[in-house]
């Protein structure tokens, strides 16, 4: 919490009210307990506020229940990251506070069940507790009949008088999310809310005060990473979709199979992955791009089509929402380790497009991105996500949808002639006349994985493969010259440069300002665009000394995570080495510069 | 609905417009006699160029896209109904018909099949049965006869072979029906009740292999001294249970159409949950529906 130095004590014997400019709050319980509930709306209040917000959600693989947490932190100025420690743990269970609070800061508050949660004595010297008993008293409030329902809102209700929340807010987002129900759902809700609040009215002795935000005057809205990614790509003006249950994309084609049809569009649950895949190739063969996506396993089952994709030369947006792998790894886990089987994973030389947004708010905008350069190029797009990312709350600037939202209905006008894999084309670039589309000559195209002439019949000429292949890879490199050069965090030049991609992008730039404001020089390069690479990086590589890439993967059979190893094939730079990690978790700020001063003490960099 | 005069005026194409590049099937081979029906019936009937789509997985029988002169997709194995479904969910407008092979649907493809089947997806899908792995030259397919010597099973097939009539009967597939290449008239005549069926209409065609199962359907054909035996007297086709009991007659059995039952399509189904959801936001265009989120969202 960082605190401001006005301190203000209100008068009349009240709780002493301190002011701060960002709070980061963990609650811990189980999953079935709606904890997610209670973070959900202190995000979206925070939105409301033209605060700042990130959220931080671990869930278990388990069908039902087991420990989860939910962590948010809000702020009043720029929030980058999940933060490293909270100023406030709520602790339903003992597990939830024996196993959290570590990630406590000294003197941090932890606010406690008390009909569950046995202080321990030597952290009750180290933290600030606070007893109350969540469990008996929601049920007080509201009636004995559902135990453990509505206990989250009644410890919502603590944490808002904690905070002196906008308590009408609140009650509105509490009013939103249970109205529609059954009406006395919203009434208990509410009851709960207010108990929670009027209790920690008298029982604490201290409250703070969020300072006022910095004005944005735009209007903010508050959503994960995977609603913004299905968004982005209804916006995009995709109307066919297809995919497979896996976490932790389900949800996203949950949203999809929901919203397309309101478009006009569809969405099928198909009977695996490699249907899904193929069900979006023919609604792209139809004339407009479509989408399908996965997880993990998911995205190796779809390496073979995908590759039909790449030589049919068929527009394609395919999302990999990354967990920890191989196999099945761990499902609820984040994990950077898709990289090379987005980029590489197919059989023969098959180029594609790799995109990994940094932010949630980029998540919406690189769906649009995705289809417009599939489009544009005729190729897969493949969108790298992960976990944290998917599942992580944030607050940005409402789009201008009006100018936003394109439309993409496909030409099938009738033409004199076609010939879609014209090796002429301006930049090998290919088009497709969709199914439908009447071509006076007579003569018609088909669309192959075989190697094709320019109408799209076989061929096993080796010119022809020559030039088809060139043709394929032509096309991506004159996407990257298109690309903007990335932009740097920090100063220009110094000695440490931190290459990061995808979700990580607010981690590394939090621990840039905290090592500046240290006095060290480090600066950041977050890589958006990972297949092609935008050019130009070897000029901002130039103005450091060292250059360390930040993954979330394993450092692999010869020290390089996915996308060191990507750059130091492409830049031949000694100087690029990995800082990575597979615990199933995002990088914290502290362990980022920790890594970084590992890595200039030895003996290699010195 | 009145059709533009053009359209009227244009002349049934012939099988010269329709012939695309020269096949590269074997003299002699079932296939041929297939691929002449289609250009037959796209003439009888009156499809143009652009209103069908051919589309195939991998396999001899699979390239017929390239023979054909209108818009085609030839897929990746196995994988060919479900890109069809894609298609044909999108555009209603277009004939879709998806020609394959035994190895195509009933091994690497098989869970596609019953899962087309089963939702009932409007197109046509025409296996051309060989028995026998002819594009990678004579390895046992899923319908080979048990006995049947390959170059994986020397000593003669193991394992009972799919009966493609119960496999699509018992996935729930809505017009189910048997047919030769030996017998070009009753081939049309499948052809087009299958094309005219509202749904998932399934076509196993019996297609000689001359190069690796040479003489394989003989007992089927008259010229050959055997027998063309047509749908039992009285076969009522709404009939799943008959349809089942006829498809167990052992080789060369019967042809002809076993099932046909009327059930809503997956097209239809999607269109009316689109109907219904579309009435929610009627009136607004696609970023007001948008935003409309975006503001639950503030």
């Amino acid at each position: 919490m960082s605190e401001s130095t006005a301190k203000a004590t209100a008068s009349g014997g009240g709780p002493k009210i301190s002011k701060v400019s960002e709070a980061v709050i963990r609650i811990a319980g189980n999953s079935q307990d709606g904890i997610q509930a209670i973070g959900g709306f202190l995000a979206r209040l925070a939105g409301r506020s033209e605060q700042e917000v990130m959220t931080f959600m671990t869930i278990p693989s388990t069908i039902s229940g087991g420990p989860s947490i939910f962590q948010v932190r809000i702020g009043s100025g720029e929030v980058l990251s999940s933060g490293d420690e909270a100023d406030v743990l709520l602790a339903f269970y003992q597990h939830s506070y024996e196993n959290h609070i570590g990630f406590l800061k000294d003197s941090g508050v932890v606010l406690y069940d008390s009909s569950h949660v046995t202080p321990n004595e030597d952290w009750q010297k180290k933290y600030r507790h606070v007893g109350v008993g969540i469990s008996e008293l929601t049920v007080e409030a509201i009636g004995g009949t559902a135990k453990d329902k509505g206990k989250n809102i009644f410890a919502l209700g603590l944490v808002a008088r904690m905070f002196d929340l906008d308590v009408s807010k609140l009650e509105r987002l509490i009013d939103e999310r249970f109205r529609g129900k059954v009406s006395t759902v919203a009434e208990t809700a509410l009851t709960a809310f207010r108990a929670g609040y009027g209790y920690m009215q008298t029982s604490l002795a201290e409250h703070y005060q969020f300072t006022p935000p910095q004005k944005r005057g735009k209007e903010q809205v508050v959503m994960n990473g995977n609603e913004a990614l299905a968004y982005g790509l209804l916006a995009a003006g995709v109307r066919f979709g297809a995919g497979y249950p896996i976490t932790p994309w389900s949800d996203l084609m949950e949203i999809l199979r929901n919203e397309l049809p309101k478009y006009g569009g569809t969405f099928v649950q198909a009977e695996d992955e490699l249907a899904a895949v193929s069900m979006a190739l023919g609604a792209s063969y139809a004339g407009r791009v479509a989408v399908t996506g996965s997880s993990g396993p998911g995205l190796s089952l779809k390496g073979e089509a995908i590759g039909w994709g790449v030589m049919a030369e068929m527009p394609l947006v395919v999302v990999d929402v990354q967990r920890g792998g191989p196999s099945t790894g761990m499902p609820t886990n984040i994990e950077q380790s898709d990289l090379n089987i987005a980029c590489f994973g197919g059989h023969g030389d098959s180029p594609r497009v790799v995109l990994a947004p940094a932010s949630v708010e980029d998540c919406f905008y690189t769906a649009i991105e995705a289809v417009n350069l599939a489009r544009r190029y005729s190729v897969p797009v493949i969108i790298l996500t992960d976990q944290a990312i998917s599942t992580r709350i944030e607050a940005f600037s409402m789009p201008d949808l009006k100018t936003v939202v394109q439309d993409i209905t496909p030409d099938l006008s009738t033409r004199a002639d076609h010939k879609p894999y014209d090796l002429k084309a301006a930049d090998g670039v290919t088009r497709h006349a969709a199914p439908g589309t009447r071509i006076e000559s007579g003569v018609y195209p088909v669309v192959t994985g075989l190697e094709h002439d320019e109408l799209g019949h076989p061929t096993s000429s080796p010119k022809l493969h020559l030039a088809m292949t060139a043709k394929r890879r032509r096309k991506l490199q004159a996407l990257a010259r298109t690309l903007p050069k990335p932009e740097l965090f920090g100063a220009p030049e110094g000695n440490v440069l931190l290459v990061g991609w995808g979700s990580t992008k607010g981690s590394l730039h939090e621990a840039v300002e905290v090592a500046r404001a240290a006095g060290d020089s480090v600066s950041c390069l977050h890589i958006r665009n990972v297949s092609p690479l935008p050019e130009g990086l070897e000029q901002i590589f130039d103005g450091f000394n060292h250059i360390f890439v930040v993954e979330v993967n394993d450092e692999g059979l010869y020290g390089y995570g996915q996308l060191a190893g990507l750059l130091r094939a492409r830049y031949c730079d000694g100087r690029i080495q990995g800082i990575n990690k597979t615990d199933g978790l995002t990088w914290r700020v502290r362990d980022v510069l920790a890594r970084v001063k590992e890595k200039l003490a030895s003996p290699k960099n010195s | 609905m009145s059709t533009p005069l053009a359209e009227v005026e244009r002349k049934p194409l012939t099988k010269k417009e329709l012939a695309a590049e020269h096949p590269t099937w074997c003299p002699g081979c079932g296939d041929f006699s297939v691929l002449a029906l289609y250009f037959k019936l796209m003439e009888k009937r009156r499809i143009w160029h652009e209103k069908v789509t051919t589309v195939a997985g991998i396999g001899c029988s699979s390239r017929f896209p390239y023979f054909v002169q209108a818009h085609g997709a030839h897929f990746i194995h196995g994988r060919a109904l479900p890109f069809a479904t894609g298609l044909s969910l999108s555009r209603p407008d277009l004939h879709v018909f998806v020609f394959g092979g035994d190895g195509d649907a009933f091994s690497i493809g098989g869970n596609h099949f019953n899962h087309c089947a089963r939702k009932n997806v409007k197109l046509t899908y025409l296996v051309m049965d060989n028995q026998v792995y002819g594009l990678t030259k004579k390895q046992t397919s899923p319908t080979s006869p048990i006995g049947f010597k390959s170059k994986t099973d020397t000593w003669g097939a193991q394992d009972e072979p799919v009966n493609p009539m119960r496999q699509a009967l018992t996935a729930g597939a809505t017009f189910v029906a048997r047919t030769t290449h030996t017998n070009p008239k009753h081939l049309l005549e499948v052809m087009e009740q299958a094309m005219d069926h509202d749904g998932f209409s399934f076509i196993e065609c019996l297609s000689e292999c001359t190069e690796f199962f040479e003489g394989a359907f003989d007992s089927s054909n008259p010229r050959k001294g055997g027998e063309f035996l047509e749908m039992p007297q009285g076969h009522d086709v709404t009939d799943e249970m008959a349809a089942y009991r006829i498809a167990g007659v052992p080789f060369p059995g019967h042809f002809g159409v076993f099932y046909k039952v009327q059930k809503t399509t997956k097209n239809a189904k999607e269109a009316e949950i689109n109907r219904r959801l579309r009435e929610k936001v009627k009136g607004l265009e696609d970023w007001q529906i948008l935003q409309q989120n975006f503001d639950r969202m503030k």
